[in-house]
């Protein structure tokens, strides 16, 4: 398949992600969409790995496989970011016990 | 190197503290320890020692720049540490636990300014903001600081998505993340595109604007000890990183995003000055303030030149050490407001006497090492090419005059009866010798560039 199908489906799911950050007011769900931000990265990165390898196997041996390392990284990162996440989810449950960000405007004034 | 190991080989002693030491003030001195053992190993790498020797496969470079950096944030941390540890202990019960986060943070700020590899830059920028989310909430029974821990990781993990994005289709089109790409005549559309979202993510970082909306809400609900260790040191980390990053990976292509930065920056320093004029509360103006100073910054971005490299490193200490010092002042106060600071000078001559020095500091004014810095960034810009973009950033800095002197005047011209709780004579020292090099630097700014060159 060419490289363009996988660019767009990672873009549109990137956008996805991204309205749904920007309009749902649920704290879970827009971290949700936050997630699959950063899987549609994900995504595009292993596409363009196997890119890269198939264009230059003839020169480098292990071509783009510092793509599919990079993608390693973000899975590792993205685990760090949902325990913080949660936990800080949770703690304001615990205070407010509602998860809607519309009730978060103290901070205006 | 030294640096990077000897934080986060730190960061895990402090955590094992909290159980093997039962006294806050042995974890304290400890804290203290580890630091200064961190600044001394930075020192001996800066004069070419370095204790370990690791093949970073180049995707690390500890070049003199880096690590200079790295000795002001740490020695910055070191005065936070020395003025702000005991206000640490009012957050929560779990004070070693901050010292190790405030660690962790100085590891990130090493792997970000030293990177060579897109994937160093996101781990950097990643390691050092993930400590301060949980920092911004650690006031765990404040509303006020949940909403703006929820805030900050909300943001910080949307602009995260869009840099990792940004770097993805740099991949695509380059093939490698190694900084120090080379292009064709024609510059690719995705390295473009990906160059835009790399910007865009930086700027919320270090909020520029027009994405700077998170900052003055999340600086004013967080713990104000939390806030100050987080506009002043991380905020200088994040540009050394955002410098690097378009000096080194998207220098080639300067042309395309030269005139955005200048637009960012113009943007960034008229919001940020003229908003901070209509705030009540001495914390929100100090945030507007760090959003105005982070405009000064960008024009180092701007320029490019190595004027804007010795500014930039000039500016993360003049405005560190002043914001640091103003901050220590203002967590003792019971009104955080200006009303709050009426007839402070009257009681406090001696430390109203300093907070005037970093505000002197703070809004530029000749023999501080706030207006040499500003004057390096101008003669960057207009070296660089533009008069107006200098002529506007003066304007700025004027109207910035206003809301420091209001602060002055309230201190000193009005009446009323400031409240201000726990000044030690160690702390009144330590803040008078942060006064001391803030005019030291203003005087002899080679004192600290010069380490860029031997």
């Amino acid at each position: 398949m060419p490289i363009n199908y996988y660019i767009f489906l990672s873009l549109t799911l990137f956008v996805i992600g991204i309205i749904g950050v920007l309009t749902r007011r649920n704290a879970i769900i827009i971290f949700m969409c936050i997630e699959l931000m950063l899987n549609a990265v994900n995504l595009l990165l292993v596409a363009f790995s196997k890119m890269h390898y198939v264009t230059n196997v003839s020169k480098v041996t292990n071509a783009g496989s510092d793509g599919q390392l990079f993608v390693f990284f973000i899975m590792v990162v993205a685990a760090a970011e949902v325990a913080v996440g949660l936990s800080i989810i949770v703690m304001l449950f615990r205070n407010t016990h509602s998860v809607d960000v519309n009730f978060l405007n103290r901070l205006k004034h | 190197m030294n640096a990077l190991i000897f934080s986060a080989v730190s960061g895990v002693i402090m955590m094992f503290s909290s159980f093997l030491l039962n006294n806050k003030n042995s974890v304290r001195v400890l804290a203290h320890v580890l630091l200064l053992a961190t600044i001394i190993a930075n020192i001996f790498e800066l004069r070419g020692i370095s204790f370990f020797h690791i093949d970073t496969r180049g995707m690390l470079e500890f070049d003199r720049f880096a690590l200079l950096f790295t000795l002001v944030a740490n020695v910055c941390t070191f005065a936070f540490f020395l003025l702000s540890s005991r206000d640490l202990e009012k957050i929560g019960n779990h004070y070693s636990d901050y010292f190790s986060l405030l660690f962790f943070i100085l590891a990130g700020i090493v792997v970000s300014s030293s990177f060579k590899s897109l994937l160093m830059l996101f781990l950097g920028i990643e390691i050092l903001s993930i400590p301060l989310y949980i920092l911004t909430g650690s006031d765990k029974r404040n509303l006020k600081s949940n909403e703006a821990s929820l805030k900050y990781f909300l943001m910080g993990s949307f602009s995260t998505g869009l840099m990792l994005m940004g770097i993805a289709l740099i991949y695509g089109a380059t093939g490698t993340f190694q900084t120090g790409i080379t292009v064709a005549e024609k510059v690719p559309v995705l390295l473009i595109t990906g160059m835009m979202l790399l910007l865009f993510s930086m700027s919320f970082k270090v909020s520029a604007a027009p994405f700077h909306f998170w900052t003055p809400d999340v600086y004013d609900g967080a713990p104000t000890v939390v806030t100050s260790f987080m506009a002043t040191v991380v905020k200088a980390a994040g540009f050394i990183a955002f410098m690097r990053l378009f000096a080194e990976e998207f220098g080639s292509i300067r042309p395309e995003w030269k005139l955005l930065v200048g637009i960012v920056a113009a943007v960034t320093l008229f919001i940020g000055n003229i908003t901070a004029v209509f705030q009540q509360s001495v914390k929100r103006m100090l945030a507007y303030s760090s959003i105005s100073q982070a405009g000064f910054m960008m024009l180092a971005i701007y320029s490019l030149s190595n004027d804007a490299k010795e500014g930039l490193i000039l500016y993360a200490a003049a405005y560190s050490l002043a914001t640091i010092g103003i901050f220590a002042v203002l967590v003792r106060m019971k009104d955080y407001t200006f009303e709050g600071f009426n007839g402070f000078a009257k009681q406090q001559p001696f430390l109203a006497g300093i907070l005037v020095v970093f505000l002197l500091s703070l809004a530029g004014i000749p023999l501080t090492a706030g207006f040499l810095s500003k004057f390096y960034m101008l003669k960057a810009t207009i070296d660089g090419g533009s008069l107006a973009l200098a002529i506007f950033a003066v304007l700025m800095a004027a109207v910035s005059v206003y809301y420091y002197f209001r602060l002055i005047q309230s201190m000193y011209f009005k009446t009323g009866n400031a409240t201000i709780s726990g000044t030690t004579t160690g702390f009144k020292y330590t803040l008078a010798a942060l006064a001391g090099i803030t005019i030291l630097l203003g005087i002899f700014p080679n004192l600290l560039t010069n380490w860029l060159y031997f």
